[in-house]
């Protein structure tokens, strides 16, 4: 399959995917430890070991496409902020319990959407990869819908927390349905299909949930991009490769 | 005197319940595999009963434990007093005949 189709892009593609999962993965990691209860400490720790799972297939896949002899492990770790390609959404910092949920919950919504759609790909690894995905993502989904709905629906300061979240987060949205030169040539690969053709259901989606969260869809909003295109991420994915990567740029080459 | 404890646990169902801040405590009971009983597991705090289910399968099937979860709420759990354990339990230790191990169960009946 991937000997017909330019390389480069699906290369693109598969790093859009796994540094998604990689970078939102790592944020909710950051909670390990800290999460308000014990049992949703326990359950953001399963998200992000969920997250990250994906995050190896993904990128086992696009360092296999690009044939530079680097390695899933090389992607993750040393490469720097300006060859990432996640959206800036998920590299935004958790904030309170609520906005690290919001985000969650705006991003789990998105995947489900993209992920029943992959598992129609002309691309055998990219429909295997989906398909797992997408059954951790279906009971994220449902997890983090529902304490969106229970925290907008519940106190007046839950409810207020969680309307700054979604204000907050809105506007990068958007990014997550932008359509260039490497999704058509996905979509004409038929490995994925274009983004802007998943919001009709996206919205549907969130506006149900939002609806039953007692929250308002913020208007007509700015919409922040450049993390996909790798054109600019915010100053947050900086300090938080920092962290991440400090191991193995410390300790070249270190092993667990 | 009674050797049954209604209120053995927090939050027991009474009129004159306290709001709570804190969620509820919930027992947790896992099935292993089909055909085995759903077995108490632990516990654990959630808002309600769907969010227990949640929650437990979050902390108690990470590692493939179980095929079945049921979640009771803990004040719904009637239990006996600790202190009566004498006239409840005592009677039975000296009626040996009542343990069925004068006869062999053969293999083949498997799990009982």
């Amino acid at each position: 399959m991937a000997d017909t189709i330019d390389r480069t892009a699906l290369q693109q593609f598969l790093l859009r995917m796994g540094d998604n999962t990689l970078i939102l993965g790592h944020r909710v990691s950051e909670w390990c430890g800290h999460a308000p209860v014990l049992e949703e400490d326990i359950a953001l720790a399963n998200t992000a070991l969920d997250l990250i799972g994906q995050t190896q297939l993904w990128l086992d896949y696009a360092a296999e496409v690009e044939g530079a002899g680097r390695s899933a492990d090389d992607l993750a770790f040393l490469r720097d902020v300006w060859d990432f390609r996640n959206v800036l959404l998920v590299e935004l910092p958790n904030g309170d319990f609520g906005q690290t949920l919001m985000r969650q919950f705006l991003y789990d919504a998105w995947a489900s959407i993209m992920l029943g759609r992959l598992q129609k790909s002309a691309d055998e690894r990219v429909r295997e990869i989906a398909e797992k995905a997408a059954k951790e993502n279906a009971y994220h989904v449902e997890r983090s819908a529902d304490t969106v709905v229970g925290l907008g629906d519940g106190t007046e300061e839950s409810h207020t927390r969680m309307q700054a979240a979604l204000d907050y987060l809105y506007p990068y949205v958007g990014e997550l349905f932008e359509s260039d030169a490497t999704d058509a040539a996905m979509v004409e690969a038929g490995v994925a299909p274009d983004p802007a053709g998943l919001r009709e259901d996206y919205d549907a989606l969130v506006g149900r949930v939002m609806a039953d969260a007692t929250l308002r869809l913020p208007e007509k909003a700015y919409v922040h991009r450049g993390g996909r295109s790798g054109t600019m991420h915010t100053e947050h994915l900086g300090h938080l490769l920092c962290t991440m990567q400090w191991l193995q740029r410390a300790y070249p080459g270190c092993r667990w | 005197m009674s050797s049954v404890n209604p209120s053995a646990y927090p939050d027991t169902d009474s009129d004159a319940a306290p709001p709570r801040k804190e969620w509820p405590l919930w027992e947790i009971f896992i099935r292993g595999q089909h055909g085995m009983s759903h077995r108490h597991v632990g516990s654990l705090h959630a808002p309600d009963s769907e969010m227990a289910i949640k929650n437990a399968r979050d902390v108690y099937t990470r590692r493939n434990e179980g095929v079945s979860i049921w979640a009771v709420e803990s004040r719904h759990i009637a239990a006996t007093v600790p202190s009566e354990k004498g006239p409840m339990f005592e009677p039975s230790e000296s009626k040996v005949y009542r343990h069925p191990t004068f006869y062999d169960i053969p293999d083949e009946v498997g799990h009982m």
